[in-house]
């Protein structure tokens, strides 16, 4: 505990105890820890408690010996055939609405628009990419289903059935086109403050040294901001690996993602096997958690020069 | 050098055309229950059914719990770790972070797998297994929904005692001989007016609509309510997801009015 705190708490000390000395300070570290106490244990009990008894039970067969035949299981084509539409799902919804939020973003920022535009934007991207889940699912069925308007438009006016071109909402494009909702807004969100940081001078200095526009964003500001744009993306892959209210509303179900196997898993229909669906969570959080560490990390790179 | 930003325009026209066609096809899908008319039936319909009713005050009961004990908390914790233990800070913006990496699926697994039988330790049963009863399911749910919007609500709160000099004023309330009940309730709380309501609204939009933890935990919601409904009717899901959109502004667009000025990242996520 560094000295300044102390010192600056000895108001609070010299109430709890008269006498200085080595026993009132311990009982008042103690008394001071016991404040936090309350939020430790609820941590402990609905955040621990039941990721670790997921992780234990990843490791357990049904007579809760040890074992490594779960995380073995993982390997079977449906599992796998799951986790890596997932990743394909999420990889391309990050991307996607990583270029495409990134290019709203400079737009928003540097790209010479006036100010009421950017706060527009803004201001819809923090409700978008909070409008996931059930409602957002009916929004596109509602507009891109089989009965819906942009279908029916594009068909009285084009005479373009979507549908029989091979489109399908209910499949990956159309699970891909709608997280793309809630993901873009989300890279606008967190792209803007990193772009803003992008300093006027390092423009002008390259430009007196006589650098094309390209050569500045190569060398320049492309390296600073490559760090934050990864983790971005990083974080939205994670934001949609994890959705699963979206997916189960639009599709029912019958996409077969992570999250819907783990779904189906504890309703208790499909695998009858609770220690491979305690393994495909274990799977998950560790590639979320992957997410996150990368995703901080990456965003720690970018604070040196974005301040 | 004064050009016409031609290339962010084009951005920005896509990008608000792909903001705003949902909304409108919605909109105008949710208009037609009527043939060749518009009408506000489907509204009317949604808004009427006593399943609607019932499930959006459910819903919203639980918002209010989750916020209250949420509030309950994580200010007294947030303040004593501002005030005297400033060494646990880094812990608690750790475990603050951990739902992120725990989507909603695997969160309400683990209670699940967890609450479902007596809780034991070393053999001695401490908790009954709480989805048993009504009551206790509740419970549960309220604490899974306190967990997922633990980073909206705690980040909040941090950035609310940042703002303020926490020991300063702790110090002058109580050589003024304020006991801690007042300088919690009558001075911290008040001056974290700004962060807590942005939490609570915060936590209010994610609530409301939630899916996952209510159906697994077969509590009648509004999410699932939702999600039913849009098995066996059209116009009326599109009618209420409207609405659940226009809430999600509301509260934000609130939590924009009050914390204007204080520079305060918001952060979403999928479900």
């Amino acid at each position: 505990m560094d000295r300044s705190s102390i010192s600056a708490s000895a108001p609070l000390q010299s109430q709890t105890s008269s006498q200085p000395g080595r026993k009132p300070r311990v009982r008042g570290e103690l008394l001071a820890w016991a404040g936090v106490l309350p939020f430790f244990l609820f941590a402990f009990a609905f955040l621990f408690l039941p990721s670790s008894s997921l992780f234990i039970g990843s490791f357990q067969n049904s007579e809760g010996g040890f074992t490594l035949q779960n995380i073995l299981d993982l390997s079977q084509p449906k599992i796998l055939d799951s986790y890596l539409l997932s990743i394909k799902v999420s990889a391309v919804t990050a991307i996607g609405g990583g270029i495409f939020g990134f290019l709203l973003a400079y737009a928003v920022t540097i790209g010479g628009l006036p100010r009421w535009v950017r706060s527009t934007i803004t201001t819809f991207s923090g409700v978008a990419s909070n409008f996931a889940g059930v409602p957002l699912a009916f929004a596109f069925i509602a507009v891109l289903g089989r009965t819906g308007f942009i279908t029916g438009v594009l068909k009285s006016l084009f005479n373009i059935d979507v549908y029989e071109a091979g489109f399908n909402l209910y499949s990956f494009w159309g699970l891909t086109l709608t997280y793309m909702y809630f993901q873009f807004p989300l890279m606008v969100l967190v792209m803007a403050p990193a772009l803003d940081g992008l300093k006027r001078e390092w423009r002008e200095a390259c430009e007196n040294l006589g650098a094309t526009s390209f050569e500045y964003w190569r060398y320049v500001a492309m390296p600073i901001l490559l760090p934050s744009l990864l983790g971005t993306m990083i974080l939205l892959f994670g934001n949609a690996f994890g959705a699963y209210a979206t997916a189960f509303a639009l599709t029912g179900g019958t996409l077969n993602l992570v999250t819907i196997q783990i779904g189906a898993q504890i309703r208790g229909d499909v695998l009858h096997n609770p220690g491979l669906g305690h393994a495909m969570a274990f799977g998950m959080v560790v590639i979320m958690t992957i997410s996150i560490a990368a995703y901080t990390w990456l965003q720690r790179q970018t604070e040196r020069w974005l301040r | 050098m004064k050009r016409f930003p031609l290339w962010s325009w084009f951005w920005i026209l896509l990008g608000a055309l792909y903001f705003i066609l949902p909304l409108y096809g919605a909109l105008d899908f949710s208009l037609r229950i009527k043939r060749d008319v518009l009408s506000l039936d489907a509204y009317k319909n949604a808004l009427t059914d006593p399943e609607f009713v019932k499930t959006f005050l459910f819903s919203n009961q639980m918002a209010v719990m989750t916020i209250i004990v949420s509030i309950l908390l994580i200010v007294p914790t947030a303040y004593w770790a501002h005030l005297r233990l400033p060494q646990v800070r880094p812990v608690l913006d750790f475990i603050t972070l951990v739902p992120f990496a725990i989507p909603a699926i695997i969160l309400v697994f683990g209670l699940i797998k967890s609450y479902s039988r007596p809780l034991t330790v070393f053999g001695l049963p401490i908790v009954p297994p709480l989805t048993n009863s009504v009551f206790s399911t509740n419970i549960l749910l309220i604490a899974g929904y306190i967990v997922l919007c633990l980073p909206y609500m705690y980040r909040s709160v941090d950035n609310g005692l940042r703002a303020m000099d926490v020991r300063t004023l702790t110090e002058a309330a109580q050589i003024l001989g304020a006991g801690w009940p007042t300088i919690l309730f009558r001075i911290i709380l008040p001056n974290l007016r700004t962060a807590l309501l942005s939490g609570a609204l915060l936590t209010f939009s994610i609530v409301v609509g939630e899916l996952t933890l209510a159906t697994f935990l077969a509590r009648p919601a509004f999410g699932p309510y939702l999600a039913l409904l849009g098995n066996h009717k059209a116009y009326e899901p599109a009618a209420l997801s409207l609405i659940s959109f226009l809430l999600t502004w509301v509260a934000l667009g609130i939590i924009q009015f009050v914390t204007r000025g204080s520079s305060q990242s918001q952060i979403a996520g999928g479900r």
